[in-house]
Parts: C-alpha cells; structure tokens; sequence
C-alpha cells in the first residue's frame, strides 16, 4: 500500500459536529491517527442528526457522523470528572495536534486552555474553532450554524438573486459553512505543523466560524468597506449574461464573462437572428439589456435538457454547467471515472457509500482505512495499550463516569 | 519580526482568475514567497475590466478584484508563446517549492510545462493543478467558473428556498476550491519534508464543491431520498430563522436548540400567552407548527434593532445573531478589535481596505502585509537577483519581447 502523505502525525479531536471533526477528517483521510475524544453516553452532537440508515434514530447509523468522522479512533471521556482531566493531559502530551471547539471560558474553566496545556507539552498545537474567536465582545456568544452564517453576511450576499417578495437573508445549505471553518482550520495546523519542523515550536491558532465565512466573499465584502456598496449587489446581478435558465428538467448556469465564450453559445444556439442585433455587441452592450437577452436564451434552454446544453455547450468550449442533484452526480460518468464516490463497510450500517476527497494525489492517495468510530470502540486500544491503564481499570472508570 | 508559518517556502504562481490565485495568496499570507508569472499580453483575468470590476477599476494595475486576490505576491511577466520564456519559467520553477495553475486540463503540457518536464527540472516539486471538473475523465476538458462549479457540485440545487428556483453561489465558490487547494498543498510539503518526495496534485473545483454537502449524498446512498432546499429551516431545531427587526430590511437569526433556551427565549420575550399555547408545548410541536411559531416571534423581533435582539438573547444563552450585511461588518466592534479588515495602500488604487487572514497564530502571524503587485513589478528582483541574469540580458529580453 502507497505511504500516506500525513502517516507519523498525531492528532487529538475535543470536537463535536461539524467544523472540528471535518477539520480533523481532513488529517485523518490523509493518513493522520486521529483519536476522537466523546463525551461518555450521548457522544458527538452529530450523533443525533439525520440522515439515518432506513430513517431510524439510532446514535451509531448517522449518515452525518459517518462523513465526519472517518478514518478516525474513538474514545470517550468526561473531562469534567479530574480523572478525565488527568487521562486528557496524558493524551496532549503525546500528540501533535489538538483540534477544540468549546467556548473560551469552557476550557479555561475547567484549566485545558493552551497556556495550561503547553506546559504539558510545548510542541502542542492547540486549534481552537469558534464562532466568533477567542478575543473580542462576542467571544463567548452562542452561535449555531444559522447564526454564523448570517453573522457573516454570507446570508445577505445569497438573498441578492431572490425576487423581492421573497427578499430574506439566506443560510448557505446543510452545514455548509461549519465545513467552511473546518476546511480554514486545517491550513492553519498544517502551517503550523510545517513551521514546527524548523522551529521545533507549538503554538495556538485561533479560527473564528464568522471570519472563516467573511473569507469566502472577500472581493464582494471589501467593496462595501471601500464603495460603501458592491457591484455584485447591483450591476453583477442585472447584467448578467445567462446566469440560472430553467430548461426541460431543471436548470442549466451560464458564466461566460470572455467574449470567445459570448461567441460560442450564439454558435451553442445556431446563430439566431436577433444575437446579431446591435444591442447585444459587447459585454457592457449586453449587460444593458440583459433582460430581454436571457428571455431569448432561456427560450432556447427551455426546450432542451440539462444534461443536452451541458455537454454541447462544452464540445464549443462554452462554459455551461447542469444544476445537479445528488443522483445525477452519484450516477455522474465523469465522478465514476475519477472514483469519487467510495465504499466502507460499517458494523451497523453495513455497507456505506460517500464522497472520497476532490484531490488525487500522484504519490500520496486519500484512502478509507476504517469508517467512523462506534461509540468508545477504541477505549481499550487507547487506555490499555497506549497509556497503559489496565482492563480492571476501564470497569471502575466507566462506573464512574469517566469513560 | 516573528517567523512566519511558511517562511522559506516559494511558489511559482502560474493560476488566474479567482480559485487559482486566492490558493497562492492564503500561502502568501503565511509567508510563503509566491512569483505570480503572467504577461501583459494576456493578463489575468481580474486585471481586466469586468462587469464586477467596480468602480474604481482603472486598468491593469488598478484593478481592486486583482488586488483582494494577489495580495502579498510578486509579479514577473513572461510571454509564454516564446521558448526562451518558458525556459525562465523552468528557471523560477528549479528555485521552487510548489508550482500552482489552473488552466484548462492539457495546456500546461501543451506549453512545456507539464508535471512530467517540471519534475525533471525540479524533482520534489510539487505541483497542483486546478480545473473545472479533474484533470482525468470522459469530461476533463470542459470549462467553467464559480458558478457553474456550485452548480455541478450539488451546491446550487441545495441553496434557496423551497419554493424558489435554485441558487449558484457566485464568487465563495472560487474561495472554497481555494482553500482546499492551499490544504491540499500544504499536506504535500508535509510529506516532503518527512521523505524528500514531490508530488502531483489533480484538484477539481467541482468536488471540492460537493464534499462540503457530503451528508446530501448520504441522505441518497442511505436512503434513496433526494434532498433539497430548506431556506433557513433546520430538520430538528424550530424556533431556527431570521425574524424581522425594526429597519428595513434588517434581521436578526434566532436558533433554538433545547428546552432551556426555548424558556429563555419565552421569558426575554416577556412570556406572552401564546407560548403556553399547546402547539408550542414541546420540541416537535414547535417544529410543526413553526410557521407560526416565526410569525409570532417576528412580531417581537420588529420592535428592536437586531443588534438589540442579539444582546437580549445572548444574555440569557439563547444563539441570537443579526444577519449582517457587507457594511454592517465593517461597523461591528466586534470584528473592529479582531482586525478582520486592513488598510492596505495601493501605488495605483490608493488605500483600500481588505479583508485580512482569516486564522491568528500565536507564535507566527500571518496577515496582509502587501498589495496585489502591479504587471511585472518584480521582473527585476526575480531575474536579477534570484536567477542572477546579468543587467544586459534583461534588458535583451525585454526588448525582444520575451520579459512582456
């Protein structure tokens, strides 16, 4: 079997469902040995989400945990008891990485935070996600993934293309942006882990959920700070040519911001007559009747499928894309050539089938090693072997509650 | 001045337009040396005027989208239909860590560019290639930008609200590609520096789309159900939307997750006698008959500013947070004392500000610390001083067009 490109790295997730645990999926998938550390009884929050194999609620049968939590060693502890406590610090002094996403004042409390914790081992590094950071007024404010992603103005960028009598700020869909600061904090600890081999230094990174999504609308976000406005919000919107078109089964999306493109879908279209009207000369021309534009295109759309403008439009060099749903892209040719869907087997749920990695690596590859973790499955494997408590103790520990 | 995280490391830049070049520009703004190779004959695509461009685009080198996605690199220009520039550009690429583009699959080959020549050139490079769909299978050659990626990757048939047409995100679309490109990269180095070993990283911006709804596909692998828009609807939690506060147009989103916060939120309210209602007696009742339920809630919400309703409720551990827009943020105290934005000052635009690096490192920060560079604002500290051409030959160069 090839090497994995993270094989040797040790990470310690004190997560729960989405942003901590995509964070730590993401080492994991490349060969990290990924110990997750549950709460004792209830688990992972995603634990109690859909979707369920065959819709029946069952802590060890969510579709979303799965995802999450693949390649991954499951242990559960209660660092609320000082047993749990001491067991913890013995797991931070033998990792690399420790991955949290509780409330600032949570682990100070109970005396994790990085100041105590790199005195336990200086190599440690602590990424903390939040949604709004370790500093600041907000700092230990609650926020779900509806509030983040409207505390971000991502909600409001969404609701510029609705029709004003439905004009509502709108969150990104599923978890969307909880993956978002998982993805923003896996660069983070993997700069940091490179930094570390010529600094031999640790050091905490702080990833806020809120600024992890201001990211990702950049260049529309800084021209309200410089315009007071934004283009997209205004002209982009109008003037745009193409865009969603309805079509016999669904939707098709233009972007064709080059004039060679412009050319190809009037090519696309079998050179119609009213394509060669003045109106619609150059992009800026177009923009200005953009309206009367899209209706011409979206009458052609309407009478072809999806999947026809697709490839057609592409065999012209047309950037056209089909809007997909999650069937047409598990029976995709081009997902199945690419392997983008795999297979894992899992005691409970048997046989899963899930989205890979959107990256081959030519030396290195993503692989399943395992599904994700059942409920304290690796307990034994992690406190015996590794830390070296005997069978006895796990007995005791559990009556007590602290695994 | 502290280390940065990726100090040492440099990148020869061959990407363009959005997804390509903020990947270099997160490796920038943690210290990584990035030589942006482009040419004046064909200039990225955000150097030029657009109907995004914005108002203050003046060309070029003033160009403000250019800007916000190039931040902290250099530029070199180079007219890659000369073979003596492709032979520079294998020049920069030997003193290279990482090479970045994302043409349409084949033309990096086509340039004399490909992985198989850099390797040779410089054997642990590692080199990531972007494209639209992957750089393998029956559809490796198709084309597209943002939207079309949202929209094949799943994303766009999941976004709005059930009752409206589906949404293809715009521009965040690029950045997501972005970020896992940066991702993808830095594991890469990872490996290097353990083994010595460069790689090849092929990276579609259309998955990298489609693993951030990876649930979605579960929901149809599982249970052969096709999932779709749920506006701001959660399956479980209800009260979970945004509720209309006094101005026009301002919301604040409310997300109610357990009992206790439900009676926080009843209480801040001033308990009025519909939430004793017994369709609101318990959890699921409340999810049933939310409609209601928000309507009910929005007419308290009216009576304040959103950021009235966030303090109200946070006060009491209920996760209230106003839905901001682009100019609220830069008005918020909070974001204000984090720094989430910089003033960064332009030679040709003047001062803009940016958003800044979304991570705070303890020990290494990383930050903007440079505008976008203008076309070719480095040709001499890269040709001089990195690959030591002596003055004469740059200028022979220039003159015949291959530095352009």
């Amino acid at each position: 079997m090839a090497e994995t490109a993270l094989a040797g790295l040790k990470v310690l997730e004190y997560a729960q469902f989405v942003s901590g645990p995509y964070c730590t999926k993401l080492l994991a998938d490349l060969g990290a040995e990924v110990i997750k550390i549950e709460p004792p009884g209830r688990g992972d929050e995603a634990r109690r989400r859909e979707p369920f194999l065959n819709d029946v609620p069952h802590p060890e049968r969510s579709g979303l945990f799965f995802y999450l939590n693949t390649n991954k060693l499951g242990i559960t502890l209660n660092l609320n008891t000082a047993t749990g406590k001491k067991m913890f610090k013995e797991l931070v002094k033998e990792t690399d990485v420790l991955v949290e996403d509780n409330q600032p004042r949570v682990m100070k409390e109970m005396g994790l935070d990085y100041e105590s914790l790199k005195d336990i081992n200086p190599r440690l590094i602590m990424t903390s996600i939040t949604p709004f950071g370790q500093t600041g007024p907000y700092r230990d404010y609650k926020a779900y993934h509806l509030n983040t992603y409207h505390g971000s103005g991502l909600a409001k960028i969404l609701s510029y293309v609705l029709p004003d009598e439905v004009k509502r700020p709108l969150k990104g869909p599923g978890f969307i942006g909880d993956y978002d600061a998982g993805l923003n904090a896996a660069i983070a600890t993997m700069a940091a882990l490179y930094s570390r081999l010529f600094t031999g230094m640790g050091q905490h990174i702080d990833i806020s959920k809120q600024e992890s999504l201001i990211a990702l609308e950049r260049v529309e976000i800084g021209m309200y700070g410089n315009e007071g406005d934004s283009m997209m919000s205004t002209v982009m919107l109008s003037g745009m040519v193409g865009g969603l078109q309805p079509c016999k089964d669904g939707h098709v999306v233009l972007c064709l911001p080059m004039e060679h493109q412009w050319e190809a879908l009037i090519k696309l279209m079998g050179n119609p007559d009213w394509a060669q009207d003045e109106r619609f000369k150059d992009e800026l021309d177009r923009a200005q009747h953009a309206k009367e534009l899209n209706e011409n295109i979206a009458q052609w759309t309407m009478e072809r499928t999806k999947d026809e403008i697709y490839h057609q439009a592409q065999a012209l060099s047309c950037p056209i894309g089909a809007v997909t749903t999650v069937a047409d892209l598990v029976a995709s040719e081009q997902l199945e050539a690419r392997g983008f869907f795999v297979e894992a087997d899992h005691p409970e749920m048997g046989r899963v089938k899930f989205p890979a990695a959107p990256y081959r690596y030519s030396k290195t590859p993503w692989r399943i090693e395992r599904p994700a973790p059942l409920l304290g499955e690796h307990n034994e494997e992690i406190f015996c072997h590794r830390l070296g408590y005997q069978k006895e103790d796990l007995v005791r520990m559990r009556a007590a509650g602290t695994i | 001045m502290a280390r940065l995280p990726l100090q040492g490391i440099r990148v020869a830049d061959f990407t363009w337009a959005w997804a390509g070049p903020y990947a270099t520009m997160l490796l920038g703004l943690m210290g990584a040396e990035v030589i942006k190779i482009e040419s004046t004959k064909r200039p990225d695509h955000s150097r030029m005027r657009s109907l995004a461009a914005g108002p203050t685009f003046g060309g070029p080198n003033q160009a403000p989208i250019f800007n916000d996605l190039n931040l902290n690199k250099m530029s070199i220009t180079l007219d890659m239909t000369r073979p003596k520039a492709v032979e520079l550009a294998k020049r920069v690429v030997r003193i290279s860590d990482v090479v970045a583009e994302n043409f349409r699959p084949g033309v990096m080959d086509k340039l004399g560019l490909g992985y198989e020549v850099l390797k040779e050139v410089k054997p642990d490079i590692i080199m990531l290639s972007s494209s639209a769909v992957g750089g393998t299978g029956p559809n490796r050659h198709y084309v597209g930008y943002a939207p079309t990626f949202a929209a094949l990757g799943g994303m766009a048939h999941l976004t709005g609200y059930p009752d409206s047409a589906p949404i293809p995100m715009m521009g965040s679309s690029d950045l997501r590609s972005a970020a896992t490109s940066a991702f993808a990269i830095l594991a890469a180095l990872y490996h290097r520096a353990q083994t010595g070993e460069g790689q090849h990283i092929d990276l579609s911006s259309t998955e990298t789309i489609a693993v951030l709804v990876g649930e979605a596909f579960l929901e149809y692998t599982m249970n052969g159900r096709i999932p779709t828009r749920e506006g701001n609807r959660d399956r479980i939690m209800a009260p979970h939307n945004v509720y209309p506060c006094q101005e026009e147009n301002s919301w604040v989103s409310i997300a109610v997750a357990t009992e206790e916060e439900w009676q926080a939120l009843c209480h801040t309210m001033g308990d009025p006698a519909w939430v004793k209602d017994e369709k609101f007696s318990d959890a699921y009742r409340r999810w049933q008959n939310q409609e209601e339920l928000d309507r009910l809630i929005g007419e308290w919400t009216i009576n304040y500013s959103p950021t009235e309703v966030m303090e109200k409720l946070q006060k009491v551990g209920v996760a209230a947070v106003p839905s901001f827009s682009g100019l609220e943020l830069f008005q918020d105290p909070h974001l204000k004392e984090r720094g989430f934005a910089k003033e960064v000052q332009h030679p040709a635009i003047g001062k803009r500000l940016v958003v800044n690096a979304p991570w705070k490192f303890s020990a290494t920060p990383a930050e903007v610390s440079r505008y976008g560079p203008l076309l070719g604002e480095h040709n001499q500290y890269v040709f001089g001083e990195l690959l030591g051409l002596p003055q004469d030959e740059i200028q022979r160069l220039v003159a015949e067009g291959v530095i352009n």
